[in-house]
């Protein structure tokens, strides 16, 4: 508005038109500045009162009292909660405004090709219409670890016991040195050696009584049949009795056999054969030769239900937080960078396609050059807002793993208000915040004057 | 009110032919009419507290008592958590309550030392000597100055179980520390881990500590180490949290191990044991357990879900750690006379007996008859609350700034999730909360 004013009445006429010429410029500028009085009111009120405030505000302590100097940003750089939110901060910007805008040109080239190209783009653009707080809360409950709560690790546990059984008995273990030793690999063998003609009991605990497979039997009058010469016998049973009163490392009367388990005969390392419980519990080797051998009960009996990925685990927190934000985003990125290209020169365009060019060529040698305003605008508009971006790191981080995500935004915030109430802290935390947010802005604003020009 | 002073003028002026009623009752002078001594007819008090839901319809209870009582009228306004702002605020801005429900010790002292709060009267104060055990003045009061009437209290050294799960496993609620270490391992055996802890609330392992703390080196030190003139170096700290570790360390007492501990939320640790599918035998927690069994899982109190009190730590006495809302009156209040009447109201047994009526509350006023509450496992939380007498202490977090133990993600609150990931370092965990402590207290 000024500029052009200024403009108008840059090359005054001589003579006494000059006079009036002065006389019309201060007019001029009067109106202008009344004009732009009620906006640079509530810009300083509300913008530039704040900032200068709170750079003045860094400089005292938490009360607010008393000058401490630069003490609030050494104090910054040397705590660790600050330092890693300046990493993850820095992981956010790298990350976050790249992939949108890459993903949102895919999308918006592929889209425009499409039939349904409106209806597309409406999906796209549809989580932009969701709050920042509830997206967060989606996102929360997706990620959750429990299969039954986090859609994502249901897919991931569907997919993995799909192709991976499960095991019969993942909570049985056995009582520390009452006959049974744990191998590293999550089996058990048996810690004395037996030789054909020998018959085990091996007590097992933790198995609830409701999840025996159904059809077990009480061990007892398997347990007290004796072996044959040749043969190696024993039962695999839960050594509980249900309401307590039952005897360590016997088999008492009620105490059930551990059908379906896979028994090993191994020796000298070697698994020489291999049986299944009865529904009592028992096995037996026949024929074996004689000599000393291990019962072993091998690990996958026992293997763990796989129990997906701790997406909100200290490792993968952030990545998955900007997951969220790209769930977000990305039909924003996509409808900017459409209306980018439907501007684009279609003669270019339809020239290269004469000379032969082919689709990859066309886009990497024509569209994205010539969408370069738009895709830098799209990038920078980005870095600026994943700078502050707080509510999802906020909402979808857990308290054990909140330091392990924190970002600026969020570490000025609790610094601040969440229960650290040094809002001298905080305020130097804002402060880096502006100065790192500058540089975009700037750029922003360059490119937005040449742009009039 | 107004309304209720309208009718009653046109209610004189029709009778104004010849009955005597009216004279008295429409005169100038101290209104006495209806039931009870309505002393403070016409005035009314404001109260404000976190309480909302069913907790708030109860209190309300309580007040139209005192309305009945009094003729004064009450309002009360939820607070939301952050009662310091919210009254804050509210105090700027010219519009403060006369009557607040603090819930924590350290708030209550944060109000006193801005002089918000006017001392209670002498009345209030004469029945807290006579019906409360020392240590709630004490905690009640700033520089010597009574300032609080705690009027409703948590019982937060309960260890809530499923009884089925117990007789299953054939054991019986422990009396030691140790004991309860050896029945979950036989808990652990039967099938059912026997612990579900809630790793991802930070506040529910303080409480942890604070209650193997008070019973292990007893209530000195524990008083010392809150007020922060203990540092959390000493050798104290190492061996409670060492204790602690024992429990913590061991897969088959947590269900789902560390990781799964973690990842338990305190609603979730509850579902662990009283939900549809049971995970673990016993959860410990303060005596709110018993509702959200009740209220969620639909489990009937006393007879699906029960509790025994937090077992003694090596040769200490069992601890009783406890938190509760104080009542304060604030200077700034527009109707003192009132708000103090409502104080004095609410340090007598017959206002404990209506919300204890209703459920959901415990009173630290021995006055209190057992018999106002409204089941046996609430009883049996009342007693043994009241029953501990002086050696009750207060949440030591709830005491400490924010910062360190009050804070998701940062404090005590962190370094102890930190330490349920990973027990084997005691030592190194205490020199991290005394240097988050040293930061949080400054001093």
């Amino acid at each position: 508005m000024t500029a052009t004013l200024v403009k108008d009445t840059s090359s005054p006429p001589p003579g006494p038109v000059a006079d009036r010429t002065r006389r019309l410029r201060r007019r001029g500028k009067i109106i202008a500045l009344l004009f732009v009085l009620p906006a640079l009111l509530l810009l300083g009120a509300l913008v530039v009162y704040p900032v200068l405030f709170s750079i003045g505000r860094s400089f005292f302590d938490a009360s607010g009292t008393s000058f401490v100097g630069g003490d609030n940003y050494a104090e910054m750089f040397r705590d660790p909660a600050t330092l890693k939110a300046v990493r993850n901060t820095a992981i956010w910007v790298v990350i976050a405004p790249a992939l949108l805008t890459g993903l949102g040109l895919i999308l918006a080239v592929l889209v425009e090709k499409v039939r349904w190209a409106t209806a597309f783009k409406l999906l796209l653009f549809m989580p932009m219409a969701v709050s920042f707080l509830a997206a967060g809360i989606i996102f929360r409950l997706a990620y959750d670890e429990d299969p039954d709560k986090g859609v994502l690790n249901a897919a991931v546990v569907s997919v993995h016991d799909a192709f991976k059984g499960e095991s019969s008995y993942p909570t049985a273990r056995a009582r520390d040195a009452q006959g049974l030793t744990k191998d590293k690999d999550g089996s058990y063998r048996t810690s004395t050696s037996v030789a054909p003609g020998d018959a085990v009991a091996l007590g097992l605990v933790g198995v609830q009584p409701g999840d025996l497979p159904g059809g077990a039997e009480p061990a007892y009058a398997a347990a007290g049949r004796k072996a044959a010469a040749d043969e190696l016998r024993g039962v695999v049973y839960l050594d509980f009795t249900p309401g307590g009163g039952g005897e360590q490392g016997k088999v008492d009367r009620r105490e059930s056999g551990l059908p379906e388990m896979k028994v090993e005969a191994v020796r000298d390392g070697e698994t020489i054969a291999t049986t299944t419980t009865a529904a009592d519990g028992s096995f037996r080797f026949e024929g074996l030769a004689s000599g000393s051998y291990e019962v072993r009960l091998p690990s996958s009996n026992f293997a763990q239900p796989y129990e997906g990925v701790s997406w909100l685990g200290p490792a993968l927190v952030t990545p998955a937080i900007i997951g969220a934000y790209l769930w977000i985003w990305t039909g924003f990125a996509m409808v900017l960078i459409g209306a980018g290209l439907s501007t684009l020169p279609r003669d270019a365009l339809e020239a290269a396609r004469m000379d032969g060019a082919n689709e990859w060529q066309i886009f990497r040698r024509i569209t994205v050059p010539l969408l370069a305003p738009v895709l830098s605008v799209v990038f920078i508009t980005l870095v600026i807002n994943v700078m502050k971006v707080f509510d999802l790191v906020y909402i979808i981080a857990p308290g054990p793993v909140q330091e392990d995500a924190t970002v600026l935004a969020t570490q000025m915030w609790l610094v601040s208000f969440g229960g650290g109430n040094n809002q001298g802290l905080g305020s130097a935390l804002g402060v880096l915040l502006l100065l790192l947010v500058v540089p975009a802005m700037v750029f922003n604003v360059r490119r937005f004057r040449r742009s009039q020009r | 009110m107004m309304r209720r002073r309208t009718t009653l003028l046109t209610g004189c002026t029709g009778i104004l032919g010849g009955l005597a009623l009216g004279a008295t009752a429409c005169g100038g002078g101290p209104v006495s009419a209806g039931g009870g001594d309505k002393a403070l007819s016409g005035q009314s008090v404001t109260v404000a507290g976190v309480w909302s839901g069913t907790e708030q319809k109860n209190f309300q209870k309580v007040l139209d008592a005192f309305t009945e009582k009094t003729g004064a009228k009450t309002q009360f306004t939820s607070t939301g958590d952050n009662v310091s702002t919210v009254v804050g605020s509210k105090i700027e801005g010219g519009n403060a309550p006369d009557v607040v429900m603090v819930p924590q010790v350290g708030v209550l002292k944060q109000f006193a030392q801005k002089g918000w709060l006017k001392p209670l009267s002498k009345k209030t104060e004469e029945a807290v000597d006579a019906g409360y055990a020392p240590v709630w003045k004490k905690y009640g009061s700033v520089d010597g100055t009574l300032y609080g009437l705690y009027f409703k209290a948590a019982h937060k050294s309960t260890v809530w179980y499923s009884p089925d799960a117990l007789e299953q496993a054939g054991v019986k609620p422990p009396k030691s520390y140790d004991d309860m270490l050896k029945a979950g391992q036989t808990v652990s055996d039967s099938g059912l881990a026997a612990f579900s802890v809630a790793g991802q609330d930070g506040w529910t392992l303080t409480d942890w500590f604070e209650n193997v703390y008070l019973s292990q080196a007893g209530p000195e030190k524990y008083d010392a180490l809150a007020a922060h003139k203990l540092k959390w170096t000493d050798a104290s700290v190492v061996d409670a949290l060492t204790t602690l570790g024992k429990l913590f360390k061991d897969k088959q007492l947590i269900a789902g191990g560390q990781k799964g501990a973690l990842n338990t939320d305190f609603p979730g640790s509850v579902e662990k044991v009283f939900g549809p599918e049971p995970e673990a035998g016993m959860v410990y927690e303060g005596d709110f357990v018993a509702g959200v069994a009740k209220d969620q899982f639909g489990k009937k109190v006393g007879q699906d879900a029960n509790f025994f009190p937090f077992p003694a730590v090596g040769g200490g006495e069992a601890p009783v750690v406890s938190g509760g809302d104080a009542a304060v009156v604030l200077k700034d209040g527009k109707n003192q006379k009132a708000a103090q009447a409502l104080l004095e109201y609410l340090s007598t047994p017959e206002a404990s007996a209506v919300w204890a009526e209703a459920g959901g509350f415990l009173s630290p006023n021995k006055k209190v008859d057992l018999a106002s509450y409204g089941d046996d496992v609430t009883r049996a939380t009342a007693k043994s609350l009241v029953g501990a007498g002086d050696s009750v202490r207060f949440d030591m977090s709830d005491q400490a700034p924010a910062a360190f133990g009050g804070t998701k993600g940062t404090g005590e609150w962190k370094l102890l999730q930190d330490f349920l990931r990973d027990p084997s370092d005691p030592k190194g965990t205490a020199a991290k909360l005394e240097a988050a402590a040293a930061k949080a207290y400054q001093d």
